[in-house]
């Protein structure tokens, strides 16, 4: 099996990574917890991308699906059910 | 007190970079995880899944066969644990609705 | 949100996005022998498309698709369908979940075991996403987000 070790771009990864942490600390520091919201979905969507380029596809998928579409809707409706800026 | 917070995760994130050096090579066929016997000799026990799963069940994806057939029970309790948070989270959030729109 | 504000856009967006979700969900799960994916995936995506249509366009809109007491059975029927799988090969003489002694003539134990995956599948999607439109309907306790 070759062509796994072949298929690894390491300039791309290094770009999803760094856009990781970035988004991941973004969701740490922002007031606005809608924002918060937003950016853990794209954090979830970059480690499905991740993932996906390591070779788990399964994982990948689940973790778009699930991370990225059902738990961002599930945060939302916790937002706007209870103070939308954060104190801290 | 921020300063202290910043230099604590920075400690981490060196520890966990050390401690990624030294893993093997990803798609590496000389590492031991992917050797068909491991050191004792023994046949490693997914070898089976993956030489039989489309004789077993003539289904190409494999992992569907691992998830769906040879681990099922697996499967069967995970579905129970979704099942039951499902339930939890009927039985704690209904009584406030119906408090709160008579 | 005391003044729910209504937007055609994001209707008639989650509108045409719905049905595809849903479709694409399916496909996910009955074509999960030959791809990436399988039940929970598959399941998941059925309730992205649900919950779409739930968030977009409020709770009167969501009453013509699922309504709010229809999720729980749904849910027991999902379990269900996976543990009457696994007591069919037992009251046939088997294991629990064997697949190959399923009381279906006419088929090698190679596609009985093809057979019994795809039931469970579907067992699984329906559990998943009755469970999850459970989880929001009970969240939202009544209350439009349009």
């Amino acid at each position: 099996m070759i062509f796994a070790v072949e298929l690894v771009i390491w300039q791309l990864e290094l770009v999803i990574y760094l856009f990781l942490a970035l988004s991941a600390i973004v969701a740490l520091e922002v007031r606005d917890l809608l924002v918060a919201v937003v950016m853990m979905t794209v954090f979830s969507f970059l480690m499905a991308l991740l993932f996906i380029a390591m070779g788990a596809i399964d994982v990948g998928f689940t973790e778009a699906v699930i991370g990225a579409g059902v738990t961002g809707i599930l945060f939302v409706v916790v937002v706007y059910q209870t103070s939308r800026k954060s104190k801290d | 007190m921020k300063a202290l917070k910043i230099l604590i995760l920075l400690f981490f994130a060196g520890i966990m970079i050390f401690a990624a050096s030294d893993l093997p090579n990803r798609g590496d066929q000389e590492n031991l995880m992917h050797a068909e016997e491991s050191i004792t000799g023994t046949v490693v026990k997914g070898t089976y899944f993956i030489q039989n799963a489309y004789r077993d069940a003539r289904t190409p994806n494999m992992v569907t066969v691992v998830l769906g057939d040879y681990r099922s029970i697996d499967t069967f309790g995970e579905q129970v644990v979704i099942y039951t948070a499902g339930l939890i989270t009927l039985l704690i959030l209904r009584k406030g609705r119906r408090r709160m729109t008579p | 949100m005391k003044d729910p504000f209504q937007s055609p856009i994001v209707l008639l967006g989650a509108r045409l996005l719905s049905p595809y979700i849903m479709v694409f969900g399916w496909y996910v799960i009955f074509h999960g022998h030959y791809s990436p994916g399988g039940g929970f995936q598959g399941g998941a995506l059925l309730a992205a498309s649900l919950l779409l249509i739930r968030v977009a366009g409020g709770s009167r809109l969501a009453e013509l698709q699922i309504r709010e007491f229809a999720t729980t059975p749904l849910a027991v029927i999902g379990v269900a369908i996976y543990f009457a799988t696994g007591l069919a090969a037992v009251a046939a003489g088997g294991y629990f979940l064997d697949y190959e002694l399923l009381p279906i003539p006419g088929m090698e134990p190679a596609w009985l075991r093809y057979t019994g995956i795809l039931i469970i599948e579907v067992g699984i999607g329906l559990a998943v996403m009755a469970i999850l439109v459970m989880i929001y309907d009970n969240m939202v306790r009544g209350e439009d987000y349009g």
